[in-house]
């Protein structure tokens, strides 16, 4: 045996542990999401099916509840966060705002801290202005993630697009906001899809300023899978969370066809 | 082309006056763009903040006191400690991982190698945190697959299976899905360096560990920096993990917070739990920020 094959022991050794790190929890959970019968102390389930699937999306069972409400606050945060982001985004990379430094900082403080605290207390704001247990409250609360993520992607999205064409269309006789329309928005487009597929992944998969704010009516599914667990049903818990899975792992998949590095080399400056 | 070149230098004129009108002055039209997003910004986390450092503050009979930090300490001062060692442990691992990874993503010798561990260690990236624990919950119990796997191999005997469903699996969670975080911004760094030095240094002999820690490392230090703080203040603020894998106490403060809102209605204490949370958080970030200023300085 030559020495070029017998490196491919540590090396498939490594990649196969790593594998099995990556996937075995995966793994592990799409048993459980199809097992009927599971006794201990077998490997394997005794019995798979789809029954617990048909029983979680029963026509009238909570998942659908749970799903719907769950998109719909996610676009409302998208749509939200948006509205708000992209005009700062531009001003950001585009006007000579004052302080510039310092309006990027608060940006990004809501990252930089622990945000346990800070649900806790907008749910005790909400809960006297009556935001809590609605939609409207759920949403707002996505949005302060939901902002900070867009604000910095929109901002380096527009500092990518090129500055020489905006001058042009400017020169050519277009006033700014057809200038904007026209060419900015346009070229910073798959910059800001990339940073509204973000925030709508951040608001499917938000849990903890669900659970504060939310609490007692909206059970997305977060919540509903949180519910799942604690009440000991693997199943169930298991297909909501696959059915969580499944936007995460698609955008991971095509996540670099959005964020294109020159957008990514832009982000912070 | 040679038509136009002379009237060329008329709109870079007309740009440059453009722009010297505005100069000097503050652009309003630019703060009003933002200021909507600034008043959200205020009322989803500058209001609530300053009302958890008063509420921290706030004595139960009104007034300036630090009670609530003495029933904080008192009740949860083991689950404090714990958590910070927890926290530090975690990111110290995540940070470790990570350089192996993103070092052999760039130094790797086999192409194949390479390309199969840059396909497979993002995939927990998205993944989120409540499904994570859902996936571990089963995977590290004591029927799970982890110790199944250990037996089928021999490696362990059916008796010797333990459930790591403890710190450990508090661990276990947080690194296998804040890992490809980290790896992704190190690599990232990695992948736009200089490749002339690190191919110098391979030609003089140098091994790939003493490449990665004595030459690549240093160079990207940064981002390494900002993925361990931003990985820090996430696992600060995990509910779910310690909930679902683990009933065991010591437990972490997001756990001690979310009980003493649910069964007592007592914020004071929660409110200073989580002050302690941000005092934490900014201690991390200043040591980060010290050593940082200190490797630059001579």
């Amino acid at each position: 045996m030559n020495v070029a094959a017998l490196r491919w022991v540590p090396r498939g050794l490594g990649l196969g542990l790593l594998a099995f790190a990556v996937f075995g929890p995966i793994g592990n959970l799409v048993l459980w999401a199809f097992a009927e019968r599971w006794y201990w102390p077998h490997a394997l389930p005794s019995q798979y099916g789809f029954a617990f699937w048909s029983r979680v999306f029963a026509p009238r069972a909570d998942a659908w509840g749970s799903l719907g409400l769950s998109l719909l606050i996610a676009v409302l945060a998208v749509v939200i966060s948006l509205l708000l982001a992209v005009p700062a985004g531009y001003a950001l990379a585009r006007r000579e705002v004052p302080a510039r430094a310092i309006l990027m900082l608060l940006f990004l403080l809501p990252q930089a801290f622990p945000s346990l605290p800070i649900y806790m207390n907008i749910a005790r704001l909400f809960y006297s202005v009556g935001l809590n247990g609605t939609v409207p409250g759920v949403v707002l609360v996505h949005c302060l993630h939901g902002l900070v993520l867009a604000v910095w992607i929109s901002a380096a999205a527009f500092a990518a697009v090129d500055r020489e064409q905006e001058e042009a269309a400017r020169n050519l006789g277009a006033g700014p906001l057809a200038t904007f329309a026209t060419v900015t928005l346009p070229a910073a487009l798959p910059g800001l899809m990339a940073s509204a597929i973000f925030v709508f992944l951040d608001s499917l998969d938000e849990f903890t300023g669900t659970y504060f704010v939310g609490v007692p009516d909206i059970i997305t599914m977060p919540l509903l899978m949180f519910h799942a667990a604690m009440g000991g049903n693997y199943q169930i818990a298991s297909i909501t969370a696959l059915v969580l899975l499944v936007p995460s792992i698609a955008f991971m998949l095509v996540i670099e066809r959005f964020l294109k590095a020159d957008v990514l080399s832009k982000i912070g400056g | 082309m040679s038509a136009s070149s002379p009237t060329s230098a008329a709109p870079i004129e007309a740009a440059q006056v453009r722009r010297a009108r505005f100069a000097g002055r503050p652009d309003l039209w630019g703060l009003l763009l933002l200021t909507p997003a600034l008043l959200l910004l205020i009322g989803l986390f500058a209001i609530p903040a300053v009302f958890s450092v008063l509420g921290a503050l706030t004595g139960k009979a009104g007034g300036l006191s630090l009670e609530h930090f003495r029933t904080a300490i008192t009740l949860y001062g083991r689950d404090i400690v714990f958590t910070a060692w927890l926290v530090c442990l975690s990111v110290a691992v995540i940070a470790l991982l990570a350089i192996l990874i993103a070092g052999y993503l760039i130094l790797g010798g086999n192409r194949l190698a390479v390309r199969a561990l840059a396909w497979l260690y993002r995939w927990p990236l998205f993944v989120p945190m409540i499904c994570a624990a859902q996936m571990m919950r089963s995977f590290l119990a004591k029927n799970g697959m982890l110790n199944n796997a250990l037996v089928a191999s021999g490696a362990l005997s059916p008796a010797g299976t333990t459930s790591l469903l403890d710190w450990r699996g508090i661990l276990i969670t947080f690194v296998w899905k804040q890992l490809p975080f980290v790896t992704l911004l190190l690599a990232g760094a990695m992948a736009a360096l200089d490749r002339s030095m690190i191919e110098a240094a391979r030609d003089l002999g140098a091994g790939r560990l003493r490449v990665l820690f004595g030459i690549v490392l240093p160079l990207v230090r940064a981002p390494l920096l900002v993925g361990c703080v931003l990985t820090f203040v996430t696992l600060m603020s995990v509910l779910s993990v310690p909930v679902m894998l683990t009933a065991d106490s010591p437990t972490m403060i997001t756990v001690d917070m979310a009980y003493r809102i649910n069964t007592f209605g007592d914020y004071g204490t929660a409110d200073a739990l989580g002050v302690i949370s941000y005092l934490m958080t900014m201690l991390a970030a200043w040591v980060y920020l010290r050593q940082a200023a200190r490797e630059r300085g001579p």
